[in-house]
This record gives C-alpha cells, sequence and structure tokens, in this order.
C-alpha cells in the first residue's frame, strides 16, 4: 500500500455511512437478519468504519449467539 | 416454544401484573445480568475485579429499567431477548465510557501528535518518509477545521480518546461526535487533496 492509500484509507468518509443513532436503533434486527448487509447496507458501512458501535455489534451477537 | 412465541410470552408476562409479571423480570434481569458480565469481561479497559463486576450489575439495572420504560416501543422485529440484550450492551459501553477518566492517558485538549503516525498505521522505520504528509495533516487540522471539529477529532482520532469517554465526558451523544469527526475528516482530506498532498481518487469511499 502507497504513502497515499494509507493516508486516503485514514482520512475516508462513506457518505452511505448512516451513523450511530441509525445504526444502534436497527442493531437487534442487524444482528438477526440473514441478508444484513444488503437490507442494510448503511448500517454495514457504518460498523466497519465505527469502532464502539462495533463493538456494541459484537458484544450483541455474543449475546445472541450463546442463547441459540 | 418458538422465538415469537416466546417473544409474545414475554411481552404478556411483563405487561401484567402479580406473580407472572416478577418472575419475568426476575429472570430477565437474570438474563441481561450474564450478558453485561460477559461483556465487561469481552471488552478492553482498565477496570478489573469487583469493579468490573459492579458495572455489570449497574449495567443490567439501567438496562431492565429502560426495557420496562420502553417495552411498548417494542415492534417485534427481532427476538425480544434480542431487543432485550442491545440495552445490556449499550448500558455497558456507556459505564465503560465513565470510567476512562477516572486515570486518562492524556487529558481532554492535549494533542499528543507524536502518536499520529502510529494511528494511521504507519510502521515507525517508515515515518521520516511520511513527514510531508504528516505535516500537511497537522496543518490541515489547524486551517481548516473549527474550534470545535479541531477538539473533538484531535481527542478521538490523534490521541485515541474512546468515543464513548467523550459523550460521559461532554454529555453529548456518540452520534453527535462521530458525525463531527467524520466531516473533520472530509475536509482534512478535500485540504490534502487541493494541496497536492493527495490525489482525487474515490476508493469506494469518499
Amino acid at each position: 500500500m502507497s504513502n497515499q492509500d494509507i493516508v486516503r484509507q485514514f482520512l475516508a468518509t462513506d457518505p452511505r455511512d448512516v451513523g450511530c443513532d441509525e445504526a444502534m436503533e436497527v442493531l437487534h434486527i442487524y444482528v438477526e437478519a440473514a441478508d444484513a448487509e444488503l437490507r442494510f447496507p448503511g448500517v454495514a458501512v457504518h460498523l466497519a468504519a465505527c469502532g464502539p458501535c462495533s463493538e456494541d455489534f459484537h458484544g450483541l451477537l455474543a449475546a445472541v449467539t450463546r442463547d441459540a | 416454544m418458538s422465538s415469537d412465541e416466546s417473544s409474545a410470552q414475554w411481552l404478556r408476562d411483563l405487561a401484567g401484573g402479580g406473580p407472572e409479571y416478577a418472575a419475568a423480570v426476575r429472570r430477565l434481569h437474570e438474563l441481561l445480568l450474564r450478558t453485561a458480565l460477559y461483556e465487561v469481561r469481552r471488552r478492553p479497559t482498565t477496570v478489573s475485579g469487583p469493579e468490573l463486576t459492579d458495572i455489570a450489575h449497574q449495567a443490567a439495572s439501567d438496562a431492565m429499567l429502560a426495557i420496562i420504560r420502553k417495552l411498548p416501543e417494542f415492534r417485534g422485529e427481532s427476538r425480544f431477548t434480542t431487543w432485550a440484550y442491545k440495552f445490556a450492551v449499550l448500558e455497558v459501553s456507556n459505564k465503560l465510557g465513565r470510567h476512562y477518566w477516572r486515570n486518562p492517558p492524556v487529558r481532554l485538549g492535549d494533542a499528543d501528535w507524536d502518536s499520529l503516525p502510529d494511528r494511521i498505521g504507519i510502521e515507525p522505520d517508515a515515518q521520516a518518509e511520511y513527514a510531508e504528509l504528516l505535516d500537511a495533516i497537522r496543518q490541515a487540522v489547524r486551517t481548516e477545521l473549527t474550534d470545535h471539529q479541531r477538539r473533538l477529532f484531535v481527542a478521538v482520532v490523534v490521541n485515541g480518546v474512546p468515543l464513548d469517554a467523550l459523550v460521559a465526558e461532554l454529555g453529548v451523544s456518540r452520534n453527535t461526535i462521530y458525525k463531527v469527526v467524520f466531516d473533520a475528516r472530509r475536509k482534512i482530506r478535500a485540504a490534502l487533496v487541493a494541496n497536492g498532498y493527495l490525489d482525487d481518487i474515490a476508493v469506494g469511499r469518499s
């Protein structure tokens, strides 16, 4: 990866990103949906970019997986 | 019992009174506590021991209150327990964020610029190669951002302060901070492109 690529990735923002509020609003639906990334593409983008929301997603996924 | 029947049973028990309600509250609290205990141990944190257990208990209790209050908002789009676990997970985030300030590695307002190459993912032996780009980023932070954007960008991106710690310190939502930092990244990137430090190439993101 070139210098430019590393810095570009560091400064990347995606206009499809729905933000934390919208992602958390549907997180319980997202975590159960087989087609979550297709149904909620802006949430998928957000979870890939936002560390804290991604942490919450993995926490919820772990909780529902324990129930399964 | 199918998952939908199970959710309906939870709603019936929690909506009514009497022994069914009390038993359902007890059962749900056990599930929330189990989730919160697992979650505080799963996450990287400097808190440990009985204090961590105490955070889990507080998170489970606060999640329980929120669930009872918001019960009419449950629309059956997921299993009831999945919806409920979300409250426990979010409460853990919130409470661990508050604890960050008990022993913060940097104070809010300071800028740990020496950490920037590491945050970007630049190896120590390649930092000289990036000196010009790093200077351009620092310059853009100084000249392109508003005071508010600069303060939050430096805290989150340069200093690595967790978003939830800032939420607790500043009394604003995670979304508010995320959006400010999002806009700051966009402005810095635009400045680097305008000044010839970066090519204006879309790489899946803009």
